[in-house]
Parts: C-alpha cells; structure tokens; sequence
C-alpha cells in the first residue's frame, strides 16, 4: 500500500514536471503580470515603461514558444493539451498582444494625463493569459476558469477610458451579457457533467461513443454551452453586446477583442466539437464522424449563415465607422463558422488560415481607425469625408484593409475566403458557399462607404494634412505589407496551418 | 519568342504599369503654381511613355505572332507562353495538391484583345489631359487599371485569370468616383457591387473545376480526360455543369453587357470622365465576351450547344433594346449624347453575343472582329463627346447645331466615327457587322432578320445626332470663342492633344475597313479550332 502510494506520487510529480516545463510562456505570462504590477508602483509617473515591460513579457513567452520542443501530449492529467493546434492560437495571441500594446503607444484617447496606464497593460497580459489557457485546456471547469479570466480582464479594458460615457456603458453592457452568457454557459456543464459523470472532453467523448440514452438532455446541455462560446466569438443570436462594447472600448482594445478574443473562442470551440463529439478512432480521416446524434453541422451551419447575413446587414446602416466594424466582425465570425461546418482537417485548416489573414486587416483597420480619431476626435462616417487627400498614406492603407475585409485579390483575405469556400464546396455544401459569396457583395457597400468618404467627398478641401509620429507611419506599413504579401504568395500561411491543424486527443 | 531585358513580352507589356506606377509615386508635387504645372505634365507625359512602350511591344508582338498556331485548348500552340510555378502546396488533407501557376501566353482569341489594349489605353492618355484634379492618383489608378485588363488577356491560368480580373475593379471605381460627373458616387458602387456579384459566382465555379480536375490550369479544364470520376463537374450535361455555365455566363454577361444585365452601363458611361469611358467601352466590355470564349465556352461546351438558342435571342434582343435606348434619346430626359452612345454600346455588342451564337467560321471571327472595332469606333465617340463637353460643359443633343461650320476638322473626324458605328462600307465595323450577320444567319435566320432592324435603328439615331449637333444653324450662345480668356482653347477648333487621340483610331478604323486582313487573320486558325471543340461537345452532349 505504501509503495503504490509512493509510486502514485512518484508520476504525480514526474507529471507535474513535465507539465510544468511545457507550461513555461504562460508561466511567462503570469511573471509578467505580477512584475507589471510591481512596475506600475515604482514607475507611476511614466506611461509607457509598464507598455515596454509587457512587451518583453511577450517577447520573452514567444521565445519560450519557439524554443519549447514540439510536443503533443497531456499536460496536468489530462486537464490540459499541449499540442500544435493550440500552439498556432498561441501565436496569434502574441502577434495580437504585440499589436495591441504598438497600437496604445499611439493611442491619444488612452494617453492622457491623468490617467496611469499600468493596469491596463497589466490586464491585456491577464486576458492573453486566458486565452493561452483556454485554447489548451481540455477540460470543461478549465475552460469555464479561462473564459473568466479573459472575461473579467476585457470587461475592465473595455470600460478603460471611464470618463467618456459610453465607454462606462460598453463595460457595464459586457458584463450583464458576459455574466448571462457565462451562467448558461456553466448550467451547461453541470448538466453534461451530470449526465456523462466526468468534466474531462475525453472521457465525454469516451462516454458518448457508448451512450444510448436520450438524445434530448445532451442537445440541451451542449446547447448551453455553446452559448458561452457563441457570446466569445460574437455570433449572432449571441452578438448583441458586439456593437456596443466595440464602439464604446478604446480602439485598441476593440481590435484585440475582434481578434484575440474571438480567435480564443474559436479555438476553444473547435476543439470542444473535435475532442469531444468526434469519432476519435477515424479523426484523421477526410470526414470525420460524430460519436453522439447531435447535428452540429446543422446548428453551426444555422449560426454561420445567421451572423454572416444579420452581421452585414446591420452593418449597412451604421454610420459610427467602430461599429460598422463591430458589425462587420460579427460577419467575419460566420465566415469563419463556414470553415468550421465542414467539420473536417480541411475545414480547420480553412478557418485557421483565415484567422492568421483577418488578424492582419482588422487589426490594421482599427488602428488606422484610432489614427485618425487620434486627429479628428470622431469615428463617425460623416467626418471621414476628404480624408484620403489630407492623409495618402492612411487612406491608401484603410482602403488596402477594407477591400482585403470583402476578400478581394490580391489581398490577404481574399486567400482566407478562398480557403473557406473551398472547403465548403468541397464537403458538397454549395448553398453554404453560395451564402458566403452573396454576402461578400453585400459587406462591399459598407466598406465601400468608408473609402468613399475618404476619397469620393471633399476632393478640394484644403484642410491641413493628418499629423502622426514616423513610428506610428512604419506599424501602417507593418499591416499593410503582410496584407498584400499573403495576398500574392501564401504558401509559408497554408504550410503553417497545415501543420498546427493536428490536434491531440489521447490516441 | 522574343525577349525584352530578358523579361517575356507578355509579362513585360503587363507588369510595365507597375513600373511606370512606381515613377509616378516619386514625382513630387510641386509647391508653387509653375513647379505644380511642371509636375503635372510630368505625369502625364511618363504615363504616354508608359502606354506607349505598351504599344511598341504590342506591335512587336503582332509582328511576331504566328496565325498558324492553333491555341485555344492546345498548350503546345500557344505564343510568347512564360509557365512559373506560383503556389505550390502538397499534401493538405482535403484539397490535396494546389498548385497555382504564373500561366501566360496568347492565341487568335487574345492576340487582338492585347493588341486593342495597348492601343487603346496609349490614346486615352491623351485624352487624360482634361482631367483638372488629384492628377498622380489618377494617372496611378489609370496606368493599374491598364494592369489588370492586360494581365485579362494574357492569363491562361484560371486563378490567375480571376486575380486579374477583380484588380480591375477597385482602380475603376475610383476612376469614376472621383474624377467622374455629378452623380458618380452612385454610378462607382453600382458598377463596383454588379460587377462584383457576377465574378463571385466565377469564383465558385472556379473551385469547383479546381476540385474536379485538380489544377486551376485553364487548358487543363477543358480537356474532358482531365476530369477525375466522381466530382462536381464531371460527366456531361450534368446539372451542376449547367448550372456552373449559366453562373460563368451571367458573371460575364454582366461586364459585356447584355440585356438584362446592362443597367450599370448607361451610368457608369455617363458618368465618368472620358478617358475612362474610353476604356469602358473599349476594352473593359470586351472582357465579358472574351471571358466567354477563353473560359465559358470550351470548358463547358455541352452547355453551349443546350443554351445556344437563348444566348442568341438575349444577344438579338441587346441589339433591339440597346438601339431603341439610344434612339429614345433623342426624345425624352436630357437628350444625352453620352448616354446614346452607352446605350449604343448595349446595341453592338449584342452583334457580338449574336455571332458567337452561330457557331461557325463567320459568326465568331465577326464576333471577335467587332469586339476589336466597336473598341476603336466607340472610344472614339467618347472621345468626341469629351471633346465637345470640355468645351461648352454640356453634351445635349438639341442644344447644339450648326458645329460643322464652327469646327470643321473636329466634324471630319467626328463622321469617320458615326458612319463607322452605322456600318459604312469601307470603314471597319461594316466588315464585322457583315460578318457576324452572315454566319448568324446561316444558325438563326428569324432572329437574325430581326437583328438587322437595328442597323436601321443604329442609322437612325446616329444621323439623326449628326443632323442635330453639327447641322442647321449654331445657336446664339455658342457663337463666341469657347474659352473668352484663350488660356485653355486658343482655336474653335479640336486642339493638338485631342487629335493625337483620335487621329490613330480614325486611321485605325480606316484601315481595316479595307484591309480587315490585318486583324481577321490573326484570329481564323484558333476561330475554326473553338468552333470545333464546342461542336464535338454539342455531339457528345446528343445534341
């Protein structure tokens, strides 16, 4: 008995170990985070020192990224995965959290002077944490843990600028919706764990190969869960905090929520639906098959087709550009949904791809965004009007962005649709894709009226020209010129999504 | 194959503006009124240099082209090819092996599509010169634009062919958004959001073939072997197959345009600024119907020979409909000399849809032939138009009169134009109409009789125009000089720059009204060659 139980704590601390040594950049991470707080308490007059620390922070978690060996494996008894799936969210993370610490260097709103900025970058260092976690974790009280941490870091984010009223609003507004969602999402997994007697995706997944019971409370439960998913990556009917919260945020932390957040929600997603309803013994296969008789195809191909066409719609008559945009990301997540529908490495591929382009253009369209509130002190489509001839660069640049939103060549994001369509038309769905296209036209007469107000209107106007720092200037070129360079050769993209889309599932 | 600085000619004639766009950006903008003015002719002139190197290699090319060589469906037969590997992915689960390639290389189809883009994108720069703002975006936009519609005619890789294809788009827009007339904020997004709804349905389809033959190569696409069993778009007469002509066919349907898909044609034309228009009617309608016969056709040739009937009667009805248009001009609205010329552009490319729709020698080399000359003779009646409105900034069909006296030379040129749309012997639209009307009529002989109505309609409206604006008795209000200052028009008359524009059209169309030779014969060999192919598929469709 003893030396069982010797042997037993023997391989809890060899896993442990283990465990830890992969975990290193979200130990990285959390480092960082308690020593921004510390930074922040020294340095309180400065507003960029704790900015600089948290970019090291990242700085340092890529290179523990990079250096760690290639691992697929369980990590804290099967709590968490460590695999390339979730490394490539990871890197998008970072990518993101770079951007969006660049883009609050620039930010006018954000920089004030009675305002200290240590918390804030401490935060944005707390919300990449949540994701790490959670595009790993391979557990459903995990996953719930994470969501909360990249939950209640963005709720305060989004509210950071709290003496402008909507901003107030916006946070108040993402924390009714996220509570909400967060409550349904939780009563979910107490009914999935009362039925299946585990938390663990696998041991679901195990269950549910050899479940015959009634299909009714497991299409609830999963229901219930997907909510808190759906709310992370704004999919209509669970977007209607979207517009709210992205118009009323500080720009930067808009485009790290249109990104990051989503792309953490979909990555938490895909493999909720991989580990836990896929027919693990065939997963490599071209098709995958489900282990339960709920019709997720169906349910995501509903959600995919509700966001694309009520996001693009709604989008048509906003005229606050942030929100258009908010709007406009609402679509972009069922664009992204059509990869997922397909339900096969393909489709995966597809959405992780189109991931990689949209961090590109959505983070360069807000950023030229703040740029010119940064001048202007509006984000209204009205006061947009001549732009282009008082700034070349940022009009060029937000056209770049736009048309690469609609999924036009030669740009970045039309490689994302085409991956997207693709593996649609492939898995025989064309009314899917004949949906996708139709609202891609659709999305043009919104983007549309951003550059022709830059450009179209007021071509004489003699104002004087839009003023922003040379550094400012090179992060312009910094989006723009991967936009463009993906746009035309894009091996190095589907090479690297190809090779992260392997996800680790025990077998 | 001839080489210039190493770079394939093809490549070189349409990766040119690139360079030339590069130039323009490093001009500087000058600060006072006179570095201003220098800076302004600067872009300009680089831009006629640009176009006309264009031009130069274009003539070499036609100097170097072979009319013997096939093309069409057959790799080995095609001219000035450059083949590089683009995108090459293996192995990725689900769309296994993508392979994209740089494909160019032109047969008879294209080699006078490249040789009326080059021609027509050199003189439009001439009539550039009446653009009076933001003078480096537009000739960048200009000298892109020439990109895109180059690159069109040159692809024979689909994916290519589709990159292409949508450049043009956004270039244009602005074209007509910024530089365009009052209402060219609407006429830009209607031509931007029609022109994008077509070409997102040749995008699935594109898939689709890349999924059923494993290559976006389009001579591989139309190789019936090629199509690997159990696919989207194997088999014959299939319905997807169907249903996938019909998608290529609106989506090119709408850029040429026909009947009923030509609404944005009268306001885009109208509104945006000549040169623009110019390569609207002169190149840009001609990639619908080249699309056609490039992709739609010998990929789905089945499809040709069940739809041909309908093809026929929208192409017999464009010509009614498009002449009708353009004669109720004369009564009602504004009485738009622009927009009867749009409207006639509807009329004479329904010629176009007519003669491919027969299906034999003579409908398709007149086809092909009157998309050459409509983009001549057209791009000169806009540039007539242009002419007239820079100068009395109206373009009313009723509010002049009497013009001949006042500019003789410009009326001169301006009737080599009309009479050349009307179909005069002699000059080269004649040729082409006869042509088209000839092989129509051995196919569809009812359709075709009623189809010759509009040469009479197309008569009508035109000498009626012609009656109207430079006969009779010049109004009062235009009895003066046109410019009292002298600063911009120091003669009543057409200036140097607008005849340098017109003079190698007229000639142009002159010279193939008698010698159509020039042009015919470049095209006969991969003529007979596509009639063949979508023949062979009617048969095996057992039609």
């Amino acid at each position: 008995m003893d030396s069982l139980l010797s042997l037993f704590i023997g391989q809890y601390v060899a896993d442990l170990k283990r465990s830890l040594a992969l975990f290193a950049p979200e130990l990285v991470l959390a480092t960082a985070f308690v020593l921004l707080v510390i930074v922040d308490l020294i340095f309180q007059k400065s507003k960029y020192i704790t900015g600089v620390v948290a970019l090291l922070g990242f700085a340092v978690a890529t290179i523990f990224m990079i250096v760690s060996p290639a691992n697929t494996s369980f990590g804290f008894w099967q709590m968490y995965v460590f695999d390339p799936f979730s490394n490539f969210f990871k890197y998008i993370f970072l990518i993101s959290g770079f951007a969006v610490v660049l883009i609050s260097f620039f930010s006018n709103e954000l920089n004030k002077s009675d305002r200290t900025m240590g918390e804030y970058y401490t935060l944005i260092l707390g919300m990449t944490l949540g994701m790490f976690v959670i595009s790993s974790a391979g557990n459903l009280i995990l996953i719930y843990l994470a969501l909360e941490t990249m939950s209640l870091s963005s709720y305060v984010l989004a509210g950071y600028t709290k003496e402008i009223k909507r901003a107030s609003e916006a946070s108040l507004k993402y924390v009714i919706y996220g509570a909400l969602a967060s409550g349904l999402m939780i009563y979910g997994i107490s009914i999935l764990y009362g039925l299946t007697g585990t938390l663990s995706l696998f041991q679901i997944n195990a269950f549910l190969t050899q479940y015959q019971g009634p299909v009714f409370p497991l299409v609830v439960a999963s229901l219930l869960v997907l909510v808190g998913f759906g709310y992370k990556i704004s999919a209509v009917p669970f977007h209607f905090w979207t517009p709210d919260v992205y118009e009323g945020a500080p720009v930067a932390i808009t485009a790290y929520l249109s990104v990051a957040s989503k792309a953490a929600g979909f990555a938490v997603f895909m493999r909720f639906l991989k580990a836990g309803f896929i027919d693990p013994t065939n997963a490599s296969e071209q098709v995958w098959t489900m282990v339960s008789s709920i019709d997720w195809k169906f349910i995501v191909a509903v959600l995919s087709v509700l966001s694309m066409t009520i996001g693009n719609f709604v989008a048509l008559w906003q005229t606050n550009v942030k929100r258009m945009l908010a709007y406009s990301s609402i679509a972009h997540a069922g664009y992204m949904l059509m990869g997922v529908t397909v339900m096969t490495e393909g489709g995966y591929i597809a959405v992780m791809i189109y991931f990689f382009t949209y961090l590109l253009m959505n983070f360069g369209a807000f950023y030229v965004v703040q740029l010119i509130a940064n001048e202007i002190g509006s984000e209204e489509l009205e006061d947009y009007n001549g732009l282009g001839y008082r700034s070349p660069l940022l009009g060029t640049a937000m056209a770049i962005f736009l048309v690469s939103l609609t999924g036009l060549p030669p740009t970045a994001g039309f490689v994302g649709k085409l991956y997207i369509f693709q593996a649609v038309i492939n898995s025989n769905m064309i009314w899917l894709a004949v949906v996708g296209v139709l609202n891609s036209v659709v999305s043009l007469a919104y983007y549309a009226k951003v550059f022709r107000n830059m450009w179209l209107r007021g071509v004489d106007s003699n104002s004087a020209p839009l003023k922003y720092s040379i550094y400012a200037q090179l992060l312009v070129y910094a989006f723009v010129i991967p936009t463009l360079y993906y746009g035309i050769f894009w091996t190095p993209l589907v090479f690297w999504a190809k090779s992260s889309v392997m996800m680790f599932i025990g077998k | 194959m001839f080489t210039i600085f190493g770079i394939g000619p093809l490549t070189f004639i349409t990766f040119l503006p690139l360079l030339g766009m590069l130039i323009l950006l490093a001009i500087p903008s000058g600060k006072d009124e006179k570095t201003k003015e220098t800076s302004i002719n600067l872009l300009r002139w680089v831009t006629v240099g640009i176009t006309f190197i264009q031009l130069v290699v274009a003539l070499l090319i036609y100097a170097n082209f072979r009319t013997d060589l096939v093309g069409v469906n057959d790799p080995n037969s095609f001219q000035f090819v450059e083949k590089v590997k683009w995108i090459s992915v293996k192995g990725l689960p689900l769309f296994g092996d993508l392979n994209i390639e740089y494909f160019v290389g032109i047969d008879g189809l294209s080699a006078p599509m490249v040789l009326l883009t080059a021609l027509i994108c050199f003189v439009a720069t001439f009539s550039s010169w009446s653009i009076k703002k933001a003078h480096k975006g537009y000739f960048m936009m200009y000298l892109l634009l020439d990109l895109g519609m180059m690159g069109v005619f040159v692809a024979l890789d689909f994916f290519l062919f589709y990159v292409f294809w949508e450049l043009m788009l956004l270039p244009m827009y602005f074209l007509i958004g910024i530089w365009g007339g009052p209402r060219k904020e609407y006429a830009a997004i209607k031509f931007f959001i029609y022109t994008l709804f077509g070409s997102v349905f040749m995008l699935l389809v594109m898939i689709g073939l890349y999924f059923s033959v494993g290559s976006f190569n389009l001579l591989d696409m139309m190789n019936p072997a090629n199509f690997k069993p159990g696919e989207i778009f194997t088999g014959f007469q299939t319905t997807w197959r169907l249903v996938a002509f019909v998608a290529l066919f609106v989506g090119f349907a709408i850029k040429v345009p026909t009947v009923p898909f030509h609404t944005w044609l009268p306001d885009a034309h109208v509104e945006a600024p000549t040169p623009i228009s110019v390569i609207l009617a002169g190149i840009l309608l001609k990639m619908g119907t080249y699309g056609m016969l490039r992709v739609a056709w010998p990929i789905f040739p089945e499809a040709v020979a069940y739809f041909n009937n309908y093809i026929a009667f929208i192409g017999m009805v464009s010509i009614i409909y498009g002449a009708l248009c353009a004669l109720g001009q004369h009564k009602v609205g504004k009485r738009d000399l622009k927009k009867l010329i749009a409207y006639s552009s509807v009329s004479h490319m329904g010629y176009v849809m007519l003669g491919i729709s027969a299906l034999n020698s003579n409908g398709l080399t007149g086809a092909i032939f009157q998309m050459f000359n409509h983009g001549t003779i057209t791009a000169m009646l806009f540039m007539i138009v242009g002419v007239i409105y820079d100068r009395a900034h109206t373009r009313g069909l009723d509010e002049f009169g009497g013009l001949a006296n006042k500019m003789p030379v410009y009326t001169g040129i301006m009737a080599i134009a009309f009479f050349a749309a009307i179909g005069l012997p002699g000059l080269s639209g004649f040729i082409s109409e006869a042509l088209v009307f000839l092989g129509a009529f051995a196919t569809y002989p009812v359709l075709t009789v009623i189809s010759a109505l509009g040469v009479v309609l197309g008569a009508a409206y035109m000498l009626w125009a012609l009656q109207r604006m430079f006969f009779g008795k010049l109004p009062e209000r235009w009895s003066g000089p046109w410019d009292p200052t002298g600063k911009e028009y120091k003669h009543d008359d057409i200036n140097g720059i607008e005849l340098a524009a017109l003079v190698p059209l007229a000639i142009v169309v002159i010279f193939l009204g008698v010698f159509p030779g020039a042009v015919v014969n470049l095209m006969t060999s991969s003529v007979n060659h596509l009639i063949e192919i979508v023949k062979i598929g009617g048969q095996f469709a057992g039609m």
